[in-house]
C-alpha cells in the first residue's frame, strides 16, 4: 500500500527555469540527500493518486519517485 | 488530399480523474454527484464500474443508488479537471494548433499537415495514460462528425479509424441519434418517417430533411453523408465566442421577485465578470426560466449601448422576467446569457444627456470590484442587498465556470 504524503523540498532553480531538487525534509525532521536525478517526465502516480513532474532521484543508493505536482512536492510512501 | 481529424474523448472524465487521486476508490462504483440539498443532486459523471449498474449521467442520485445501493458519491472539484483538462490540452497542443475544445473532456484535432492520424492518435492515448493516468479514446476520420463517432465507438482506451473505405459499412447501421445534433426530439421526427439509421439520413433527399427540420435539415445530411467541411478552430482564435451565459438552479424554488432578483443579480454579476474579463461588451440579454414542472421559456431584449455592466444585465433580465411570466410563479432555475458581444473597445456615442457617461463611471466601478475580487476572492465584495436571503445567493458561479470559460473559444460558455 502507498500514499501521498507531501514534503518540503529544497530545490535549485537554474537560469533557465529548470527546477531540481536538492533535499527531502521528511515529517519527523530527517533529512535525505538527492544524490542524482536520473530522470525527468510527466508522469501520473498511480499509486499514491496524482499527476505532475516525476523526478527519479537516487537516494541512498536507492531509486525513488519525487512528483511536482503544481506547487507541491510529493513521494508514494510505502505503509501497510 | 483528405483531411486528417482527430477527436479525443476523456473517458469518464470527472470520475477518472477522482479514481486518480483517490487510489481507495478504485475496484468501487463511484459517481460524482452534485450536491442533493441544493437540489443539484444528479450523477455527472459515473465510473466504468457504476455504468455497469446501469447508472447514468444525468440521472438523479437517489435513482443511481437504487440501481447501485453501494454506489461512492463523490462532490466535483471543478478546479482539477480544469487542471487535468488543460494538462491535455497541452499534450495536444504539441502535435497541432488547430485544436477544438468541444466541453471540458472532448477536441477536435487538425493533423492533416502531420504524417499519420491514427499514429498520432496512437501516440497520444499512450501519453494522455503515462503522464495523466486516465484515458482517452479517439476517433480518426476526415471529417469532424465522423471522427466523434469514432470516438464513442470504442471506449475506453481505444481508437477507431473511419475511412473512405469502411464508413458504409461501420457508421451507416448505426442508429440515426448517434449522429451530433440529433437529439430526443429530432430522433422522433425522423423515426416516424422511417429514418432510424444514420444510413437512412444520408440516402434521403436533404430537401425532404429540410421540409420537417428546417436548414438542420441540410446540415444533417451532410453529416450522415460525411461531406461536412467545418474547419478545425485553431487554438489561438477566440473569435467565435457567441455568447456568456451563468444559470443557477436555486435550493428552493423562487415565488416572488425579491428572490428572482436576489438569484439574478448573483448571476448577472458573474456573466458581467466574465465578459469584462474576455474584453467584451454585448448588445443582446437573454433570459432563460424553469419552473418547478420543468416547463421552460428564453426570451431575449437588444440594448440600446452595449454593456458589461452587472446592473443592466440584472435590470434587463428582470424586466424580461416581468413582461414574460405569469403570478403565481414556482421558478426552478434561471439563467442570464450575454450574447451579440461586441469588444470593449468599441466607441460609445454620447448623448445629451450624459447616460454613457454614467455608464462609464459604472464600469471602472465594476473593473475595480474585479480587481478586488481577483486578488481576494469572489466572496470578497457583495452586494449587501445579498445578505437579506444567504440560502438563496450562497453560491458563486464565477468560481465554478472556470472550467468552462477558458474553453470559451467556441461553444457558448
Amino acid at each position: 500500500m502507498y500514499k501521498k504524503t507531501y514534503v518540503e523540498v529544497t530545490a535549485r532553480f537554474d537560469e533557465e527555469g529548470a527546477i531540481m531538487p536538492i533535499k527531502i525534509l521528511w515529517y519527523d525532521g530527517r533529512i535525505y540527500r538527492v544524490d542524482k536525478v536520473i530522470n525527468v517526465c510527466r508522469a501520473a502516480s498511480l499509486k499514491a493518486g496524482g499527476a505532475g513532474i516525476r523526478y527519479t532521484c537516487e537516494i541512498a543508493g536507492r531509486q525513488r519517485y519525487l512528483f511536482l505536482e503544481e506547487s507541491r512536492w510529493f513521494v508514494e510512501e510505502i505503509c501497510n | 488530399m483528405d483531411r486528417q481529424i482527430l477527436h479525443i474523448d476523456c473517458n469518464k472524465f470527472f470520475a477518472s480523474v477522482e479514481c486518480l487521486h483517490r487510489p481507495e476508490l478504485r475496484g468501487m462504483p463511484v459517481a460524482v454527484g452534485g450536491n442533493e440539498e441544493k437540489r443539484h443532486g444528479i450523477v455527472l459523471t459515473c465510473n466504468q464500474i457504476a455504468a455497469g449498474y446501469g447508472v447514468k449521467t444525468a440521472e438523479p442520485l437517489w435513482q443511481a443508488k437504487r440501481k447501485c445501493p453501494e454506489l461512492v458519491v463523490v462532490p466535483p472539484n471543478y478546479p482539477l479537471y480544469l487542471r487535468f483538462s488543460k494538462l491535455a490540452r497541452e499534450i495536444y497542443e504539441e502535435y497541432t494548433d488547430l485544436v477544438e475544445p468541444f466541453g471540458l473532456d472532448e477536441c477536435w484535432l487538425d493533423v492533416t499537415h502531420s504524417l499519420n492520424g491514427e499514429k498520432i492518435a496512437e501516440e497520444i492515448r499512450q501519453r494522455v495514460k503515462r503522464e495523466l493516468g486516465i484515458t482517452v479514446s479517439i476517433g480518426v476520420s476526415w471529417n469532424k462528425v465522423f471522427s466523434k463517432l469514432g470516438s464513442d465507438y470504442k471506449k475506453p482506451d481505444a481508437i477507431t479509424v473511419f475511412n473512405k473505405e469502411n464508413y458504409k459499412e461501420l457508421i451507416y447501421p448505426m442508429d440515426v441519434s448517434n449522429l451530433l445534433y440529433v437529439g430526443r426530439a429530432t430522433t422522433k421526427k425522423l423515426n416516424a418517417r422511417g429514418i432510424f439509421t444514420i444510413g437512412d439520413l444520408a440516402e434521403s433527399d436533404p430537401h425532404y430533411l429540410e421540409s420537417f427540420l428546417g436548414k438542420n435539415g441540410f446540415m444533417l445530411s451532410q453529416f450522415a453523408r460525411g461531406t461536412e467541411k467545418s474547419p478545425v478552430a485553431c487554438c489561438m482564435d477566440s473569435r467565435d465566442l457567441k455568447s456568456i451565459s451563468n444559470s443557477v438552479t436555486a435550493p428552493r424554488d423562487l415565488i416572488n421577485l425579491e428572490d428572482i432578483k436576489l438569484t439574478l443579480m448573483v448571476i448577472g454579476d458573474c456573466v458581467a465578470r466574465r465578459l469584462r474579463e474576455h474584453g467584451f461588451k454585448c448588445k443582446t440579454v437573454c433570459l432563460s426560466v424553469r419552473d418547478k414542472n420543468l416547463n421552460s421559456y428564453t426570451r431575449q431584449c437588444k440594448l440600446e449601448l452595449p454593456t458589461n455592466l452587472s446592473k443592466t444585465l440584472v435590470e434587463e433580465s428582470l424586466k424580461l422576467f416581468v413582461q414574460n411570466t405569469c403570478t403565481p410563479f414556482a421558478i426552478r432555475s434561471i439563467g442570464i446569457a450575454a450574447a451579440d458581444l461586441t469588444n470593449e473597445g468599441v466607441a460609445v456615442q454620447f448623448d445629451l444627456f450624459g447616460e454613457a457617461q454614467k455608464l462609464e463611471k459604472l464600469e471602472k466601478l465594476e473593473s475595480t470590484i474585479d480587481g478586488l475580487k481577483y486578488r481576494y476572492g469572489s466572496g470578497c465584495v457583495k452586494n449587501a442587498s445579498l445578505l437579506k436571503d444567504k440560502e438563496l445567493t450562497d453560491f458563486e458561479p464565477h468560481d465554478d465556470v472556470q472550467r468552462e470559460s477558458c474553453f470559451g473559444a467556441i461553444r457558448d460558455v
